[in-house]
């Protein structure tokens, strides 16, 4: 069974602690410029959206490499980038639609969320649970589950 | 380790950027942050300097667990000699600046002397360039940082600016940063704009990487965040009704200051309090508390993101005040609201928009105006002096005052002094709810005992911020005492004022203390930095800050006269409430402080003492 990153923007509270866990997991260091997931602020909205990589089915990233520099983990579903294979021509970042695959001035490769082999570290990190991993075919299920609260309230015959 | 291990120093005289390497010695004695800079501060400047002249330094400095996975761990302070006060000033922030200025490279920067013409700084991690500022002199807060921004074509650069306030002169202009997290008091705003300084944008892209033991690191703040997460005052009541969830339990105590102090409870605090913020308004159905928000690092998130009604006699047919933005807090909400006996709950808001648009601190402008009410029902300021009939409760009156204030027009000019110099000017200097030349916050010292020695011998002036009794006298952290006896408060005052040192100087938010001791920081910190970091060190460390802010203040010219509260503290009983008939017994309590500091009788650190910490 596969997960998915299931993001809830109203528990967001801005605190980066996912930006954080991101690129301690990848880079080994506190550092949000390197993050692979991004929290945005629309302040006078007051709101803040994390915004990652969806993991498409049929990838535009995936397609697009020259290379094939970008698998999928057959395990998780993630596509993931093959740093060895990677000759950071950027063909998948114009590609995405979604703008979630970035180049990285540092290695001259580009990076994207791998769900970090199963146990992704920024829902880890999440305080609030505005980030979780949930089974890929019920992202759905919260907000289901609210929809169905608002029925219930009337007594039945 | 965890330092960056590096310091900007930037002469503004000269218009040079120059980077040199911490002084590591200082950095293990004195952490980082408060400690640190502050150290660097007293060695470089000469205590009786003129806070205003270019003689005068100011610090921007983060600490060893600043941009860190440790809870709250993205604060930054700015360090100078205060405008208001002329004492040590040491104002903290938190919001993504303190952060991003370490994932820059840099612990701190010190900025001497004073610019020919307005400049900023921008960073861009290790390039630091001073440019021009005429673009943005003269604008708010809320225009400077995405102008910076747009000059720079780089949305992810953070921005630490003044606005009007700190441009004008106004004595307790606050730095701000991330539109609305304030280094609010003391006037660092002004003395930033003294020297024609008027942002510093950063951009950081290397990161946090030198942890001394990154296992034990993470194992350590994973820990200290569940402990947050299961206070209910850190877990819970922070994040849901922010520092505004004390605006009813104090005002039932008989603590809340009313009217200039003149009462102790207030009939309208209800109106202005954290449950009233979350009510959906008569006017418009929606509530002031759009929702909470966190700084950098934050697992709490207590700040208040709010809206004001459109159609609010303040904004209507002003657009610019219509979205969501940083909304009260309980300090601002106290001194633009209870000080000046006003209700209304979006002009408050409002206030506080202008407060943080134009960099101005809503303390020591709202407990000021509290003092120009007084004196205007006296009959000692005019309708004519004041453009306004400025009788307590009065929104418009509070709102024109704000406006005028920012921008130093009109009677805001003197406003802007603070009440000290304007109650003396007018003959009623016994009518300045402050000590040190600084405003009180939101607990009156009749109802909480132990504050009022808090206030008495903070070293920046009257502040809750220095050591926060209120824990343990209200809301029993980490032990309950009773707020309204003077025993054992002078050990206690100590405690918290030592304590709090250290939690200023590692870089996160004085808040987790509402959950945390220093046996949750010291892990942390231990790890992070170097195994030398023992609760005793800690302990020793906090104590040596305080007793350097001290010794640097009587430098300066002050005395035991000044560890003083107004009169009416002192000699005017509370009026009703637990505290009815009460007056301050700060009288018993600091001979018995200055005991257990160490101190002689006028307030000086000893041989002794000095020696035992290392100074």
């Amino acid at each position: 069974m596969q997960k998915s990153l299931h993001i809830n923007p109203d528990k967001c509270t801005g605190c980066l602690q996912c930006e954080m866990a991101c690129s301690y997991e990848n880079y080994g260091v506190f550092n949000p410029a390197k993050s692979r997931i991004k929290v945005f602020d629309f302040h006078e909205a007051g709101r803040k959206v994390p915004y990652t990589c969806t993991q498409c089915s049929e990838a535009w990233c995936l397609h697009a490499c020259p290379v094939e520099a970008i698998k999928v983990d057959a395990a998780t579903g993630a596509k993931m980038v093959l740093d060895d294979v990677c000759v950071g021509c950027k063909v998948c970042t114009i590609a995405c639609p979604f703008g979630t695959v970035n180049y990285v001035q540092d290695t001259g490769k580009v990076q994207k969320c791998d769900l970090c082999g199963g146990d992704p570290a920024c829902a880890t990190a999440c305080p609030t649970g505005a980030i979780t991993y949930v089974d890929a075919d019920w992202t759905g299920l919260e907000r289901m589950k609210q929809w169905a609260g608002k029925l219930d309230n009337q007594a039945s015959a | 380790m965890a330092w960056a291990g590096k310091i900007l120093r930037v002469n503004l005289t000269a218009g040079t950027c120059k980077s040199e390497p911490l002084n590591t010695k200082w950095a293990r004695d004195y952490i980082g942050q408060r400690g640190l800079a502050t150290k660097y501060f007293v060695e470089e400047v000469d205590a009786k300097v003129d806070p205003l002249s270019p003689d005068n330094k100011i610090i921007w400095a983060t600490g060893p667990l600043t941009g860190t996975m440790a809870s709250t761990g993205g604060r930054y302070s700015v360090i100078t000699k205060g405008a208001l006060t002329g004492a040590i000033a040491c104002s903290n922030s938190g919001g993504y600046w303190g952060a991003e200025l370490k994932m820059a490279g840099w612990d701190m920067i010190i900025f001497e002397g004073k610019s020919k013409k307005p400049v900023y700084l921008a960073i861009e991690d290790d390039k630091a360039e001073l440019h021009d500022a005429a673009f943005i002199w003269g604008k708010s807060v809320w225009e400077t940082e995405p102008a910076i921004k747009a000059k720079h074509q780089e949305p992810q650069m953070r921005v630490s600016s003044i606005g009007r306030a700190g441009e004008t002169g106004c004595l307790y202009a606050a730095v701000v940063n991330d539109l609305h997290r304030a280094a609010g008091r003391s006037g660092v705003g002004t003395v930033m704009g003294s020297k024609n300084l008027k942002a510093i944008a950063v951009r950081g892209t290397k990161g946090v990487g030198n942890i001394r033991d990154f296992k034990a690191f993470m194992q350590a703040t994973v820990a200290a965040k569940k402990v947050l997460h299961d206070n209910a005052v850190t877990g819970q009541g922070l994040p849901a009704m922010g520092t505004q969830v004390l605006m009813n339990v104090i005002n039932t105590m008989g603590a809340l200051p009313t009217r200039n102090h003149r009462d102790v409870e207030f009939e309208g605090a209800k109106d202005i309090s954290a449950e009233a913020m979350a009510e959906p308004r008569k006017t418009d159905g929606k509530a002031n508390l759009v929702t909470n928000t966190a700084c950098f690092g934050c697992t709490i998130a207590c700040g208040r993101i709010s809206k004001i009604d459109e159609k609010h006699f303040t904004v209507v047919n002003r657009p610019q005040y219509f979205g969501a933005s940083g909304g009260l807090e309980y300090e601002a909400a106290w001194a633009l609201g209870a000080a000046n006996g006003v209700n209304d709950l979006d002009a408050l808001t409002y206030a506080n928009f202008i407060c943080n648009e134009q960099g101005m601190d809503p303390i020591s402008f709202g407990a000021t105006v509290g003092a120009v009410m007084e004196l205007y029902g006296m009959g000692v300021l005019s309708k004519e002096q004041l453009g306004i009939d400025a009788k307590f409760g009065s929104a418009e009156a509070l709102t024109h005052f704000v406006e005028i204030t920012v921008k130093g027009e009109g009677f805001g000019k003197e406003i802007a002094q603070g009440s000290k110099r304007l109650t003396a000017k007018y003959g009623h200097p016994d009518l300045s709810m402050s000590v040190k030349g600084q405003e009180f916050p939101a607990y009156d010292s009749r109802g909480i005992q132990g504050m009022g020695l808090a206030y008495a011998t903070s070293n920046r002036g009257a502040c809750h911020l220095r050591g926060y009794t209120v824990a343990s006298e209200v809301l029993g952290i980490p032990v309950k005492t009773d707020p309204l006896v003077t025993e054992g408060k002078a050990d206690l005052v100590k405690a918290f004022q030592d304590a709090t040192a250290v939690f200023d100087s590692a870089g996160v938010c004085v808040f987790t203390t509402f959950a945390w001791t220093l046996a949750d920081l010291q892990p942390q910190l231990a790890a992070a930095c170097s195994s030398e970091y023992t609760m005793e060190e800690l302990g020793k460390i906090g104590e040596r800050v305080w007793n350097m802010e001290r010794e640097f203040n009587n430098r300066a010219g002050f005395t035991d006269k000044d560890d003083s509260l107004p009169k009416r503290l002192m000699t005017e009983a509370a009026k009703t409430g637990p505290a009815k008939g009460l007056v301050s017994g700060l009288d018993k309590m600091l001979p018995e402080y200055y005991k257990v500091r160490g101190w002689d009788k006028e307030g000086r650190p000893t041989k002794e003492t000095k020696a035992r910490l290392g100074l």
